[in-house]
């Protein structure tokens, strides 16, 4: 349906309400079911997103309960073992695929176009697609679940045990499909970030100027890109070896068993930097707002933001160093895997000094990050340790692992998350979220999370290893276990006040204004929640923290149309504007593609004839979308 | 409101099928195990009734993902190999053929493992639990099934000798030049 | 059911001299785990004091300053942030030179840690789906012998594992004497370790590997020199004769159920490599890798209904009735 051919409408042209009233018109997303089919805004599938993962979150937060309450007494018989086996698969994949990156990526998806400066995400119709995409792939995860065929085979499904003689079944081939839907979607959005963040910055944001937290999900995009083929290709092949009958892995017909874990951990270690660099923008975003300064060593953050994503591709062999390989190569892995210390270190010394010089204002988030500095030094201390080789033979898959892990990840991803989500819901949602329950909820957390954990390193070394469903008195683990089990009780009680909290102050949370906390950064320059073309204008930036630069007016770009979705295209290093680029409108496109998908990788868990077969549906949807429709976007 | 309604009665048949080849009975009751003994095979031992039982377990021998690949295992535990080789046939005959003996039904298989054939297949009944040789026979008659089974399991982790179980027809000969 | 399970459990708790500890890493009594609780106690007191410092700074950074203005500065002095990037580059020039001592530290141990020695023990250990096959190898191939689930070593001598998998990846590990090394289908790994003095040791897989990989321990029992031998010639002898009347009965019933289909006793006609090897069973410790101990009562218990008491496990339930697993499991009891 093509817009009438009237007189073109620039923003120069309309008063400051009018233009409001008219890019909310161009921009907008219909309410209903069709309106939430069919959007390409980005702050809608961000916000869509973070629930998802955050309900993944939840869902395998009860799992891991489940296991705690199992082992907390010796020759439990809660759970049996296929059951336990299934479990502690679907937490880590749940939490590593369906909650960690995603989440992670949404805040992204949210927060990257505002924080520059321009109206939407690129590529706005492959977000719409990669939600759905993820979304059917943690629906067919769980659904298994719940059919009691989930995959058994551990989080990183080594063969042969995964492999086509035993791996019983299609758990092992539902897992790596769901790899398949989970990758395909991070990639899309990886590549969406980077041309968002190279070309589409508010005019006058040089390189210097960029936020660190959008330097961030720079870099953890193209870990994305470069990190994910490696678990598809590993993926693939194991369903390739289970259902068509090759033989990658099978070391009689010339395969190689270690060539999956080679080819899992190239990805897999990276994957964990994909979650936590991300963070640490997160908190490079929230310290200076509470301490009222900017970040010390800004140039050292981003420096380290860059050789943390470069270092993270060569350390994967630290997770296979039992397996036998020659000791030279794995020394070279432990220098490697000792050294991204310093990067790390670089971040927490320059967080430390805002700390230092500025003036804390005590806030929530602020008491995350606190959370988090205490708990991700051990967490990153314990990892040095397991990077040395002779230690690791000792608590290598032991439950000192697990502490080691959960340290980083809990503490260096949830802990930033949470303050990420108390920061930023102002913004999402135009309200505050509880000062009073938000103290509770750390200090829950924290002290839970420390109590559940800590206990475990005691553990794996006095040799518990991991992934047993049980384990006999005679052992002496009952009493840290136990304790480890009744402190997760406090943490989930911290995660369930945390929901709580979110879900009322979406009603009743205190009003917040455009800057409820007086940050510095561009997102804070438009209403809260933004209007539906994120900035009436474009803001043209003279700084690295724009709006204490300019607190009272802020000097904007004019001419972009406003009857037509249109968004500004600058220059790479400078941000000279170049072009004005046409945005997609609202399209059911996406949404069918994502179906046709959907159906053509489920089928070919079956057979292979799928991918032949369920090509057709998918490429007529594609045609469907690349179609021009006339709109006014497509004349430009 | 029907439509939905139709449609969830699906999804729950689909659910409840799939459940079927996932399911992993670890542990049959004695007295099942007993039941399942009584094969009532016709005189000349070609094709029979199963037992009773083995209809109200809903067939899982035949259907089962992890009972076929504990099959699998037997199938090379039990030394088939020796006389079958991987279903090509040597001193025994072959199941990639297609071709049965005793005809291609479950129980005419169960009653050969069981009770031995004459011109050589010795009987397992006393080497062997019932329930294995149910398992054993469910993966033999997928070596010789006329098409891929989805709960059927893959090929071995070894030399390839065969097709695997879940993609080959029995129509393929491995000794044709 | 799980009061009674918890008596049993804690009677044998206490019967049991070595338990709590004798699957330790804290409680080394061989290399290199002597070396291997010496490094981990360097890394953690380096660990803790670089924690500890950190944390000074950040409380030292959090304590409040005088005047609280809300106005924030977006050009701070050039002075203090040149100081405070010089406090920063001195941190990480710290950071550096400890990781770079680690590294070497930790190589110097790797090094350390593997000498090459003479005159080794070498044995073999294959893992399966849920035991484990021990073969003793020698020079003279009648010297050699097959037994399952438990290794008996001499002290004061280095001792070669070659270790291969059977099916899917095991990792063979026993804390107190030595770090892990996988068992993986396909490759060929060695573990070499050396007990200091004799005592009982526990060890588990340490790869998942399936349903049971909870229940696949194994114990290494460390004699001094001469038990050792003496252990040695009894394991090369043939399956003891059965006494008593209860016990031929159960060595019939052995071999004509199918037992024999999937056991080897040496010396009978059960010649099967299916199962564990249970010439010696009665003297081994515990059966089902680790699960229970070894009596008459367990034996039949096992033999009853494994999949109770290890579900998912290969041995099936062979249907006997109750004469035929009395004896049965006098015989396998009879059996040092």
């Amino acid at each position: 349906m093509s817009a009438p051919r009237s007189q073109p409408v620039n923003d120069t042209q309309l008063d400051s309400a009018g233009l409001a009233r008219r890019l909310s018109q161009t921009w907008a997303t219909p309410k209903g079911l069709w309106g939430a089919l069919t959007t390409v805004d980005h702050k809608i599938i961000g916000r869509r997103y973070v629930v998802t993962a955050l309900i993944f979150l939840a869902l395998g937060g009860v799992l891991a309960l489940l296991m705690r309450w199992q082992l907390a007494r010796a020759n439990n018989g809660l759970i049996g073992p296929d059951l336990y086996d299934q479990i502690f698969t679907q937490h880590g994949s749940n939490m590593m695929f369906l909650f960690a990156v995603p989440v992670m990526e949404a805040m992204g998806i949210y927060l990257v176009p505002l924080m520059i400066g321009t109206r939407n995400i690129a590529f706005p119709r492959l977000n719409a697609y990669s939600y759905w995409l993820y979304l059917a792939g943690g629906l067919m995860l769980w659904i298994s679940f719940a059919l009691d065929m989930a995959p058994d085979v551990g989080w990183f499904a080594y063969v042969p045990l995964s492999g086509p003689q035993f791996g019983a079944g299609k758990r092992s081939d539902i897992w790596a499909q769901m790899i398949t839907f989970t990758e395909v979607s991070a990639l899309a959005v990886a590549v969406e970030l980077v041309v968002t963040i190279f070309k589409q910055r508010a005019p006058g944001m040089t390189l210097q100027r960029i936020p660190v937290f959008v330097w961030a999900m720079l870099v953890t995009s193209f870990l994305i890109i470069l990190a994910m083929p490696a678990i598809m290709v590993a993926s693939t092949s194991l369903i390739l070896d289970r259902l068509v009958g090759t033989h990658f892995f099978n070391p009689a017909e010339g395969g190689d068993v270690l060539l999956w874990q080679h080819l899992f951990w190239f990805f897999g270690h990276p994957e964990v930097y994909i979650i936590f660099l991300p963070a640490t923008g997160m908190i490079s975003a929230i310290i200076p707002t509470f301490v009222r300064r900017p970040l010390v060593g800004r140039l050292g953050l981003v420096l380290a933001l860059i050789a943390t994503g470069v270092l993270a591709f060569g350390l994967w062999v630290h997770h296979m160093f039992v397996v036998g390989l020659p000791r030279l190569g794995e020394s070279f892995f432990t220098v490697s895997s000792m050294s991204i210390a310093i990067p790390a270190g670089v971040q927490i010394f320059c967080w430390l000094a805002t700390l230092w010089d500025g003036k804390p204002v005590m806030r929530v988030p602020l008491l995350f990050v606190i959370a988090f500095l205490v708990t991700f030094v051990i967490g990153g201390l314990t990892g040095v340790m397991v990077a040395s080789v002779p230690f690791d033979t000792q608590v290598h898959d032991t439950y000192f692992v697990v502490a080691h892990f959960h340290y980083v990840l809990i503490g260096g991803a949830v802990f930033p998350l949470m303050g990420a989500l108390y920061y930023w819901f102002p913004k999402f949602t135009g309200r505050l979220m509880s000062e009073r329950l938000g103290r509770w909820v750390v200090s829950l957390v924290f002290v839970g999370f420390n109590l559940t954990f800590f206990p475990m390193h005691i553990l794996g070394l006095e040799g518990m290893p991991r992934r047993v469903y049980t384990y006999s008195e005679q052992m002496g683990w009952q009493s840290l276990n136990l304790l480890s089990s009744s402190a997760a009780i406090v943490l989930a009680a911290g995660f369930a006040l945390f929901f709580i909290d979110l879900l009322r102050s979406l009603r009743r949370g205190e009003p917040a204004g455009e800057n409820p906390w007086n940050a510095a950064t561009l997102e804070w320059a438009t209403a809260s929640p933004p209007p539906s073309c994120n900035f009436v204008h474009i803001p043209v930036v003279t700084g690295a923290e724009p709006l204490w630069e300019n607190p009272e007016t802020i000097e904007v770009a004019e001419g972009l149309r406003a009857d037509r979705r249109e968004l500004l295209v600058t220059s790479l290093t400078e941000a000279r504007p170049v072009a004005r680029e046409s945005s997609p409108r609202n399209t059911i496109w996406p949404f069918l593609a994502a179906i046709a998908t959907t159906v053509m990788l489920i089928a070919s868990i079956f057979t292979p004839w799928a991918m032949v077969w369920g090509a057709v549906p998918l490429a007529a949807t594609l045609i469907g979308w690349f179609w021009p429709k006339g709109t006014p976007e497509d004349e430009s | 409101m029907n439509k939905l309604r139709h449609a969830l009665m699906v999804l729950l048949v689909i659910g409840v099928s799939a459940c079927e080849r996932e399911h992993r009975d670890l542990r049959q009751d004695p007295p099942v195990s007993a039941a399942l003994e009584s094969v009532a095979t016709m005189p000349n031992g070609i094709a029979g009734a199963p037992p009773d039982v083995y209809s109200a377990l809903n067939k899982p021998f035949a259907s089962n993902a992890y009972s076929l690949n504990q099959g699998k295992q037997l199938y090379s535990w039990f030394n088939c190999k020796g006389c079958h080789a991987d279903g090509g046939g040597a001193a025994g005959p072959a199941f990639l053929d297609g071709w049965w003996r005793y005809g291609p039904g479950l129980v005419s298989i169960f009653a050969s493992i069981r009770d031995g054939r004459p011109a050589g297949m010795p009987a397992f009944k006393d080497r062997m639990t019932t329930d294995q040789i149910w398992e054993l026979a469910g993966y033999v008659q997928t070596i010789g099934a006329y098409s891929g089974k989805t709960a059927a399991p893959s090929r071995n982790d070894e030399m390839q000798s065969r097709p695997s179980e879940n993609r080959a027809p029995a129509t393929v000969s491995v000794n044709d030049p | 059911m799980s009061l009674a399970r918890l008596a049993t459990g804690s009677l044998v708790c206490l019967s049991c001299t070595a338990c709590a500890g004798w699957q330790s890493a804290l409680e080394a009594h061989g290399t290199p785990a002597t070396g291997l609780l010496h490094l981990t106690w360097l890394l953690f007191v380096v660990g803790a004091l670089v924690w500890i410092c950190v944390m000074a700074i950040l409380v030292l950074a959090l304590r409040s300053r005088a005047a609280i203005s809300t106005q924030a500065t977006a050009t701070p002095d050039t002075r203090v942030e040149r100081r405070l990037n010089r406090a920063v580059t001195g941190a990480v020039i710290a950071t550096a030179l400890i990781v770079m001592g680690l590294t070497i530290t930790s190589f110097w141990v790797a090094r350390v840690l593997s000498p090459e020695s003479s005159s080794p023990l070498r044995i073999r250990v294959r893992g399966y789906q849920w035991w484990w096959q021990v073969t003793y190898l020698d020079a003279r191939p009648d010297r050699t012998f097959i037994t399952a689930n438990e290794i008996h070593v001499p002290s004061g001598r280095p001792i070669v594992v070659e270790l291969s998998a059977a099916d899917v990846i095991h990792s063979f590990w026993v804390p107190n004497l030595a770090g892990k090394q996988d068992l993986i289908p396909g490759r060929d790994n060695t573990l070499q370790f050396t007990a200091r003095e004799p005592g009982t040791y526990r060890g588990q897989c340490a790869e998942f590997c399936g349903l049971q990989h909870a229940h696949m321990a194994f114990l290494v029992i460390v004699d001094p020199p001469e038990q050792f031998e003496h252990w040695r010639e009894a394991q090369l002898a043939p399956g003891a004769s059965p006494g008593g009347t209860q016990e031929q009965q159960g060595q019939r019933v052995f071999q004509s159920k199918a037992c024999a289909a999937c056991h080897t006793v040496q010396g009978t006609s059960a010649a099967a490599t299916v199962g564990p090897d249970l010439t010696h069973v009665g003297s081994r410790r515990y059966i089902a890798a680790g699960l229970l101990e070894t009596t008459r009562g367990s034996l039949a218990a096992w033999i009853a209904d494994p999949q109770t008491l290890k579900p998912g496990t290969n041995m099936p339930m062979v249907p006997l009735n109750a004469e035929e697993l009395n004896a049965v499991s006098a015989y396998l009891v009879s059996l040092k």
